[in-house]
């Protein structure tokens, strides 16, 4: 076996936005020395671009708020395909992780009484968001940085080393994880470590553990218009499969309704929804509301029918009904597109968005409540959102399926001591995720994920086992091939024809010949990929690095392409133009991927079918049976008179 | 709309490197970034630079533009004339590690050495309460998105590498104020702004304001405030007393 630098933790945290740091305090504050291991420098991950806020029912603008109320908005959110109970644990715990960020020092913005501002989003019943302007996912990447800098202050005082419990190896990318078969699991296999290589010098590095927590994010950079960063390029999904962890609900994508579309160097950059749920408007290029003409029956209800209604709202919401800009994600893009494709899109191929005249304190508050929008389109387009409208349209924003976990400890069911939170595990929002949902899951389920990591490295106590040598040669192996390949494909040039596949093939409205065709292309994508080649040394080589990220990008959108050809309906961020209606028999359906053979020299992904576990009773009560009935087959329909 | 530009890119490393010419297309909207991926996908695959959201953000991709600290992906290519050559170079007061990335493990060093957030033993979570107009002051800190430009450009260190050991430079010393003026840290920061972080080497000139790509005030509502601080406090320590009784009294 080659030397290859060692490090030994009890926990390994891989990735470093809110998911992961938040595990990494946790395990940490159990007493167990922890490591987070992340791609780019420490502060700088992708949880910095959230926007809009953290919902949490915490009740201090509307007293009516309760746990129960959020638990119903996600379900309905998800279109009931969420796992219910990763819905009641984060509808229960988000408030407590709001406050806890608090107490570490957050500063959200303030109600009059001095409690934590709320903020109105799509798909929210109440003001739910707590919030920092338009930079809340900033404040919670620097509050929990700051705590683990916090930790590592103790650690100094205590150890003389603040390294001594919690150390952060940034620019550090892990592409294996490291296993052994475990004869006591069913499940096949057990963590012993990960490998990886730093950016910086290009040397190799295994870090040995008994747990691992998986927190690296989405896919989106497997797109072509994304508002994710280049992190994003499904490195957990990938870990986990080729390690035997399966992914679920890969088909649903979620495309966030507003995306910068110009100028096109900076097409994709997110739009906070916060912008809608401020009092913008969606305009067509007739000047029509159309959003009115898009309120899906499931919801029909719940909405106002006239422009006058729903503007009422936003300063009465007992009397009257949330306007259809405040519709769920999924609804927002799908009426953009089809009014872009009916020919009533803005120049640029989006539709305008105003707060132009929408808000009573004018452009003082525009500027106050939208900082970063107001900075974001002044600097990179020219436009003044206090007197213009913004065009904007669909951009990949995040994926909803993900790795297979369980909703009370965060274990993959696949792994022995893999733990995943955060974007990188599915399940929590269903088809469809609520705008402000995202951060809450990130602490609610970090915090699961490490204190079930460090129970279960605790309890093996000496009990670990080695990495196998030849794995990590096979892994060292792989990691340089790029060097070795002659006649060599450009990783580049590969990996914008894979963006062009799925923005084109696999995007926001999907057909069957389509994906049919995605997953041919993607096959011929993967035999070039494994020919990519890169110039240069080891030393910081970005070229070296994507061709390496090339391979994860592949899996996890052949992952979504065969999932999205197998679901034969419409649902949230997954729509078939060939099946356009939502059906209760697929609700029930779980699709599946697993890799039958991780270390064949082609990897190639299999699909399985599943059945959902039926909500608990105590939960379907939540809900009206006539509610229920848009969704579930009769068979789980609870009694009439239940 | 297009163009070819022409562009001057340091590349090297530790041991030294040179500024070599390139030429590039541009097409309207876009960034010095964009330029620089550009690059690195049809002619300099290996052409080292951080950046991450590239939407002003993330403060990952620092450099030298023309001599000015800057973001890359803040900086439009509609700000040079077609035929002025653009050159970029790494942040100057951070050692290289490959063209245009440094190490800057020297913020995360002193970031350590700020004692963290220090609130009422006695408080809970979910028991703060803090008035909108006390917030706002620190607040407009922690916009900051730790590009570092303020520190690279700061010349207390930029031009005295000595310096480096007792200035923690225009970023810790906002977040040192940043706490000062958090309206339940109960910390005392003054004195060790002073005697640990190097307040006193900080002499106004601005430098630090004028790269900020989130136009934060650093000098005139962190700097010279925690200066002025630091210096009624000299004078009358029962100034210093009274200022936490009564902004702790105000959060009830």
């Amino acid at each position: 076996m080659s030397e290859v630098e060692r490090h030994s933790y009890d926990v390994v945290v891989i990735g470093a936005g809110g998911a992961g740091l938040r595990a990494a305090i946790e395990a940490r504050t159990r007493g167990l020395r922890t490591a987070v291991v992340c791609k780019s420098l420490f502060g700088k991950a992708h949880t910095v671009m959230a926007e809009g806020g953290i919902a949490a029912s915490m009740g201090n603008v509307n007293s009516q708020d309760s746990w129960k109320v959020h638990f119903r908005d996600t379900m309905r959110g998800g279109k009931f395909l969420n796992h219910w109970r990763m819905a009641e644990l984060h509808a229960k715990e988000a408030p407590d992780r709001v406050w806890e960020l608090e107490s570490w020092g957050a500063l959200f913005d303030r109600t009059a009484d001095g409690r934590i501002s709320q903020r109105n989003f799509g798909g929210h019943e109440y003001p739910r968001l707590a919030h920092v302007g338009d930079r809340t996912g900033l404040e919670l990447i620097r509050t929990l940085q700051q705590q683990i800098v916090a930790l590592q202050q103790q650690d100094e005082r205590e150890f003389g080393d603040p390294e001594a419990r919690l150390k952060v190896f940034q620019e550090c990318t892990i592409t294996r994880l490291l296993t052994v078969p475990d004869a006591g699991s069913d499940t096949g296999n057990r963590i012993t470590g990960a490998f990886g290589y730093w950016r910086e010098s290009g040397r190799f590095t295994v870090f040995d553990a008994p747990a691992v927590v998986l927190a690296t994010g989405g896919i989106g950079k497997g797109f072509k218009v994304t508002s994710n960063s280049w992190e994003y390029t499904g490195d957990g999904q990938a870990l986990a499969l080729l390690a035997g962890a399966p992914l679920i609900n890969m088909e649903f994508v979620q495309f966030h309704p507003t995306g910068m579309v110009w100028p096109p160097s900076v097409k994709g950059i997110l739009v906070t929804e916060s912008v809608r749920g401020d009092g913008g408007v969606l305009l067509n290029s007739e000047g029509k509301r159309f959003m009115f003409d898009y309120i899906p029956d499931v919801f029909k209800e719940k909405y106002a029918k006239s422009e006058a209604e729903g503007d009422r709202w936003y300063t009465d919401q007992e009397n009257n009904k949330r306007p259809p800009e405040l519709l769920p994600r999924d609804e927002v893009a799908r009426a953009i597109n089809s009014e872009v494709k009916a020919g009533r899109g803005s120049p640029h191929g989006g539709v305008f968005l105003t707060v132009v005249g929408r808000m009573a304190g004018g452009t003082e508050e525009i500027r106050r409540k939208l900082p970063s929008m107001y900075h974001q389109f002044k600097e990179l387009a020219d436009v003044d959102i206090t007197a213009e409208a913004m065009e904007v349209g669909p951009t990949c924003h995040y994926v909803m399926g993900g790795i297979a976990v369980d909703p009370d400890t965060a274990a993959t069911p696949g792994v022995l001591g893999l733990y995943a939170a955060g974007e990188v595990a599915g399940g929590m929002h269903g088809s469809n995720r609520l705008g402000g949902n995202s951060l809450s899951d990130l602490l609610v389920f970090g915090r699961r994920a490490g204190e079930h990591a460090a129970r279960y490295a605790e309890a093996l106590g000496e009990e670990r086992r080695e990495a196998a040598p030849e794995q990590i040669d096979a892994a060292a192996a792989e990691a340089l091939a790029p060097f070795a390949t002659e006649s060599a494909e450009n990783p580049y040039t590969v990996h914008q024809e894979l963006q062009q596949t799925m923005n084109d093939l696999v995007g926001i409205i999907r057909r069957e010949g389509e994906m049919a065709e995605a997953l041919t292309r993607l096959e011929e994508l993967k035999a070039r990929a494994a020919k990519a080649g890169v110039e240069g040394h080891r030393q910081y080589n970005p070229g070296w690095h994507l061709a390496l990220d090339l391979r994860n990008m592949l899996l996890v959108c052949e992952c979504v392409a065969r999932s999205a050809l197998e679901r034969q309906e419409s649902r949230g961020g997954h729509t078939r133009d060939d099946f356009p209606a939502m059906s209760p028999q697929w609700r029930r359906v779980v699709l599946a991927c697993s890799i039958a053979d991780p270390d064949a020299e082609h990897l190639s992904v299999t699909l399985t079918r599943s059945e959902a576990v039926p909500m608990r009773a105590d939960l379907l009560e939540l809900f009206e049976r006539d509610e229920l009935k848009k969704y579930l087959t009769d068979a789980e329909l609870p009694g009439e008179d239940g | 709309m297009s163009y070819k530009a022409d562009f001057r890119i340091w590349r090297g490393d530790v041991d030294g490197g040179e500024l070599r010419d390139f030429k590039v297309e541009v097409n309207e909207g876009e960034v010095v970034l964009d330029i620089i991926h550009r690059l690195q996908a049809t002619q300099a695959p290996d052409l080292a630079v951080r950046w991450n959201c590239k939407a002003g953000k993330c403060g990952s991709c620092s450099a030298e533009i023309n001599g000015r600290p800057r973001l890359l992906c803040m900086t439009r290519m509609s700000t040079f004339a077609p035929e002025e050559v653009v050159t970029v170079t790494p942040m100057r007061t951070f050692p290289v590690i490959r063209d245009l990335v440094t190490d800057v493990s020297f913020n995360y060093a002193k970031a350590r050495q700020v004692p963290s957030f220090t609130p009422p033993a006695d408080l809970k979570p979910g028991e703060y309460r803090m008035q909108q107009v006390d917030v706002e002051r620190s607040q407009e800190f922690r916009k900051c998105i730790e590009c570092f430009l303020c520190q690279n450009t700061c010349h207390v260190i930029r031009d005295f590498e000595d310096n480096k050991a007792a200035f923690s430079g225009p970023r810790f010393l906002m977040r040192i104020a940043e706490l000062d003026m958090h309206p339940l840290d109960v910390a005392d920061r003054q004195k060790a702004a002073q005697e640990e972080h190097g307040l006193g080497l900080c002499n106004i000139t601005k430098c630090c304001t004028d790269v900020c790509p989130e136009n934060i005030h650093i000098t005139d509502n962190a700097l010279i405030p925690m200066k002025e601080r630091v210096a009624d406090r000299k004078y009358d320590p029962l100034v210093w007393l009274g200022n936490k009784i009564r902004r702790r009294g105000s959060g009830d």
